[in-house]
């Protein structure tokens, strides 16, 4: 237990002053998450802002319950210089300026740049003023629109990126860390030395399998954090801590594939090699970055057989569709008995040194 | 898996080890009581490290037999291990952790505690470098904290393999009163080395091995005497010319001047001494007798290895 504490801590210390592991299995997909996140929020964004310019009376009537009703959707924000509001309208960085007319017209510029954004803030201020002609005339509307956006019910690009993008970053930290350290023990010698020291091979194999799931639960934590983040919009549901097992399982899994890769792989380079030869193919072919709904039959079937398919579509079960353990477990039994054969086969082509 | 020898640390029976064409070890028998400082000496590839490796149960011999305490040391014997420890020829360290995080590391993984890693590494003049990266550390500083990592434990039996190649003068002297120190705590020591100088200050008994077979196992000192090497005294060239010394001394004395000194080779120093001190000429006389080098040079040849 000591050996096994000692070396894990080694191992944490060593890697985490080694700036290219870190960027690679902490940074890296971290970064796919934030830049796809954004890429596939476009311009569908239902958020609008308007400048409003001088004193403009539906607005400024407004009670407090009214302003912090219409904040959900429409952000007002004050720029009473109308060529300086213009041209913020004029770039998009808002997506309209409001002025009141000595007469009392209301005049509402927007830019035709984003036609998306164009509707929604035409659209949001029309109600503005229709409310505001309501509450002048006292009388209750006749006909009320209640809306609904079709894209809450079923996948927000969120939701589908968060499981992949995590499925993807496990099945990357276990595959590399496994087979660098084997090789780089192996190769530096320490497996040799470690051989001479009264520690048992569990506990040599153990060390790096305890950091490695301990930095698979940190992504998982950083993942969740960032895509929950009001900007990102993910919701979990009911069973999402189902993804801790998930993610521990899919670890020691993709640990066995790069304990077997790191078996044959003589230098660190073949097994970084070797390693991103298994992960990025199988990412794909996985639908880790992109859905497979469109993808040729072929590359569906073959999704089936990738343990990354079945540990991403089990996550974004448990993650965003409201799944629970009878969806997880099936997966989880997979992945250990996976890692439990490539385990067996790693630890008889086992060696202590090179030579 | 005992054998008889009680007081053995190590035996070694008929060992043989091949590589492909080459056969690094050929037969090695020997025998290391408790408590001994044992040498193993030879030329580059005499199949000193695949002898350590197969004692230290790194390798497994194709033939024979070996035992630490009477044990078996191949396959991997765990109750072994603690009672050993091991300087490689080539040192193993975790990348990027300190010097002191190093030896902290390989004290835990014996048990011991990080105190004992700092009273190591001040033992090995290191304590200023222990914030440095293993990788760092100059190729001396590399190799005393390889040292350090073999003896945290406190074993009872060290193998050291070239322990002071690379060592500044002070740090071999100072590695040499530490080993020393570890031996008279009674712990039994095998180590290999270049430094013929070095084997006969601190080995109770050599083997001297070439082409993986020993040729020659002793005290330094008996191993010296056997040897029969004439003495050589000298003196700074110009006290007594070469032709002189021949015309008065005869036959039985070689006499060799390279323009630096007289240098007078013979089995029977008295009469050469006797010639210079008659002559007032004993200013920056050096006598040398047989040494470990000439017994080395004799027994392994003086040509360079392929
Ligand atoms: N792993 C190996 N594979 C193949 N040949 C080897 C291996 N290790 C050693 N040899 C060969 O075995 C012979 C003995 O090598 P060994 O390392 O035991 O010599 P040594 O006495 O320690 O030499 P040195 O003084 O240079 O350290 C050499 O000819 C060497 O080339
Ligand atoms: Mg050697």
């Amino acid at each position: 237990m000591k050996a096994f504490l000692s070396l894990s801590r080694s191992l944490l210390v060593s890697n985490a002053r080694d700036r290219t592991w870190l960027f690679f299995t902490v940074l890296f997909p971290l970064m796919f998450l934030l830049l796809f996140g954004v890429l596939f929020k476009g311009g569908s964004a239902a958020h609008s802002t308007v400048l409003q310019v001088g004193p403009v009376s539906v607005l400024d009537r407004m009670t407090p319950a009214q302003r912090a009703e219409l904040g959900r959707s429409l952000t007002i924000k004050r720029d009473d210089n109308l060529s300086d509001a213009l041209k913020q309208v004029r770039d998009g960085t808002d997506d309209g300026a409001l002025q009141q007319t000595a007469s009392g017209q209301l005049l509402l510029h927007f830019s035709a740049g984003d036609a998306t954004r164009a509707a929604t803030v035409q659209g949001l201020v029309d109600a503005v003023v229709q409310q505001a002609n309501q509450d002048a005339t006292g009388r209750p509307p006749a006909w009320t629109l209640t809306t609904a956006q079709v894209e809450d019910q079923s996948t927000k690009p969120i939701q589908y990126l968060t499981p992949g993008l995590l499925g993807w970053a496990i099945a990357t930290s276990g595959t590399f860390s496994a087979a660098l350290t084997l090789v780089a023990w192996r190769r530096k010698r320490i497996l040799r030395r470690l051989r001479l020291a009264p520690v048992s091979l569990t506990a040599v194999v153990a060390a790096p399998t305890a950091v490695t799931l301990v930095v698979a639960l940190v992504q998982t934590a950083v993942f969740l954090g960032v895509a929950t983040l009001p900007y990102y919009g993910l919701r979990l549901t009911g069973d999402w801590w189902l993804a801790v097992p998930l993610v521990l399982s899919g670890s020691v899994c993709f640990m066995s594939i790069g304990l077997l890769a790191g078996s044959f792989a003589k230098t660190e380079n073949a097994a970084q090699s070797v390693a991103q030869l298994i992960v990025l193919p199988m990412a794909f072919l996985s639908g880790s970055f992109f859905p497979l709904d469109f993808a040729p039959g072929w590359v569906q079937s073959v999704a089936q057989v990738m343990p990354l398919h079945h540990l991403s579509a089990a996550m974004q079960d448990v993650l965003s569709r409201g799944k629970g353990v009878d969806a997880a477990l099936p997966t989880i039994g997979g992945l250990l008995a996976l890692a439990v054969v490539l385990c067996a086969v790693s630890l008889r082509l086992f060696r202590w040194d090179d030579a | 898996m005992t054998t008889g020898d009680e007081d053995a640390a190590i035996t070694a029976d008929g060992l043989r080890k091949r590589y492909g064409a080459v056969q690094a070890v050929d037969g090695v028998s020997l025998t290391v009581r408790r408590g001994e400082f044992f040498g193993l000496l030879g030329p580059n590839g005499a199949g000193k490290t695949t002898t350590l490796e197969i004692l230290e149960g790194l390798r497994e011999p194709d033939e024979g037999a070996a035992t630490l305490f009477g044990e078996r040391p191949w396959p991997r014997n765990p109750r072994l291990l603690p009672r050993i420890g091991v300087q490689l020829q080539a040192s193993a360290f975790f990348e990027r952790l300190t010097a002191h995080e190093q030896l902290a590391a390989f004290a835990s993984l014996y048990g011991v505690g990080a105190r004992r890693a700092e009273e190591m590494l001040a033992r090995v003049g290191l304590t200023e470098f222990a914030g440095t990266q293993a990788e760092k550390l100059s190729g001396g500083q590399a190799q005393r904290l390889s040292i350090a990592c073999a003896l945290v434990h406190e074993p009872e039996l060290v193998f050291l393999d070239e322990p002071t190649t690379g060592l500044d003068p002070q740090a071999r002297r100072n590695l040499w009163d530490l080993l020393r120190e570890i031996n008279a705590d009674g712990r039994t020591v095998v180590l290999t080395t270049h430094y013929l100088d070095e084997a006969e200050i601190l080995c109770d008994r050599v083997a001297v091995m070439d082409h993986g077979k020993v040729l020659r196992t002793g005290p330094p000192a008996a191993l010296i005497r056997e040897l029969d090497a004439p003495t050589r005294i000298s003196v700074p060239s110009g006290a007594l010319s070469a032709a002189e010394a021949r015309a008065a001394l005869g036959d039985d004395v070689e006499v060799v001047d390279d323009g630096v000194s007289l240098v007078l080779a013979t089995r029977e120093p008295a009469p050469v001494l006797a010639l210079l001190g008659a002559r007032g000429e004993l200013h920056g006389l050096q006598v040398r007798g047989g040494t470990l080098e000439d017994v080395f040079l004799h027994l392994t040849g003086r040509e360079f290895r392929e």
